[in-house]
């Protein structure tokens, strides 16, 4: 029995980062992902549970994009890494 | 019509031949889009463990002429073209096989005949992105937009886009039954 290894990309809450305007994680809306999957993505991506997960998700749905995790910049892009690896269109960008 | 479970330590699902025979068709054309462009690995070992490709190259770092390849393989920055560029060289060949990994998984799991499919809670994950993978290509192909049921009814009966709308929705409901058992 083996389960893949999933990264866990925890949001960054380094101070000095949030001080410095940190780098944001963005996931915009598309007409294809289902929100079942969109949610479920955040959850294994993230860690987050299911609820806060949901809301980033109808965020997304309503909204057209959300910001699903802040901090360093390496860190945003390799949240968009993983995140395009499931199909999900993330872009990273700076806060302003 | 096929739809998964959840097992003790996976999911299960049965597939009738003609459902496996088109997701299998159709994952082995998305590797068709996806594989040719995963570069060779640098003969630097560190950089051909992470993937990168020659930073050198220019081949890698524009935005995939295909809009499949370009919705599989998106921008990372969308108002900063240098810095998307930059994104896609050292990335992209990594998405590419990941992506075929997940595809590979799929066609190793799910006979040509079909029949009942047991994955482990790792093979599900790949089938998972791999079908959101051919739904992603589909929805480009079928030009899905946020109102996509309307284009459904009123689509003529020799539409022949009429039996890949029908995959399309098909697939839809075969994710969420995946989803579902995984949760």
């Amino acid at each position: 029995m083996s389960v893949a290894p999933v990264e866990l990309q925890r949001p960054e809450t380094d101070e000095q980062s949030l001080v410095d305007k940190p780098w944001l994680t963005i996931v915009w809306n598309d007409p294809v992902n289902l929100m079942d999957y969109v949610t479920y993505v955040l959850q294994r991506v993230f860690g987050y549970p299911k609820p806060k997960a949901e809301k980033l998700m109808l965020d997304v749905h309503h909204k057209g994009k959300a910001v699903v995790a802040a901090g360093a910049r390496e860190s945003m892009e390799r949240n968009a890494e993983t995140l395009h690896g499931y199909g999900l269109w993330a872009t990273v960008s700076h806060d302003t | 019509m096929a739809w998964f479970r959840p097992t003790s330590d996976g999911v299960t699902a049965r597939f009738a031949q003609p459902e496996a025979a088109i997701i299998r068709e159709l994952v082995e054309q998305v590797v068709e889009l996806i594989e040719p462009g995963i570069q060779a690995p640098l003969e630097d070992e560190f950089a051909a463990m992470v993937g990168m490709t020659d930073p050198m190259s220019p081949d890698g770092a524009e935005m995939p002429d295909d809009p499949v390849v370009a919705r599989l393989l998106p921008d990372a920055y969308r108002d900063d073209p240098e810095a998307a560029q930059e994104f896609r060289r050292f990335t992209e060949s990594g998405l590419r096989s990941a992506k075929v990994e997940s595809a590979s998984t799929l066609l190793a799991t799910l006979p040509p005949r079909g029949g009942r499919v047991r994955l482990s809670h790792g093979q599900a994950e790949a089938w998972l992105r791999s079908l959101n993978d051919v739904r992603l290509a589909l929805g480009v192909r079928l030009g899905v937009t946020d109102d996509f049921d309307g284009l459904r009814e009123d689509a003529d009966s020799d539409d022949p886009r009429n039996f890949s709308v029908q995959v399309y929705q098909w697939l839809a409901y075969l994710q969420e039954s995946l989803v579902a058992a995984l949760s």
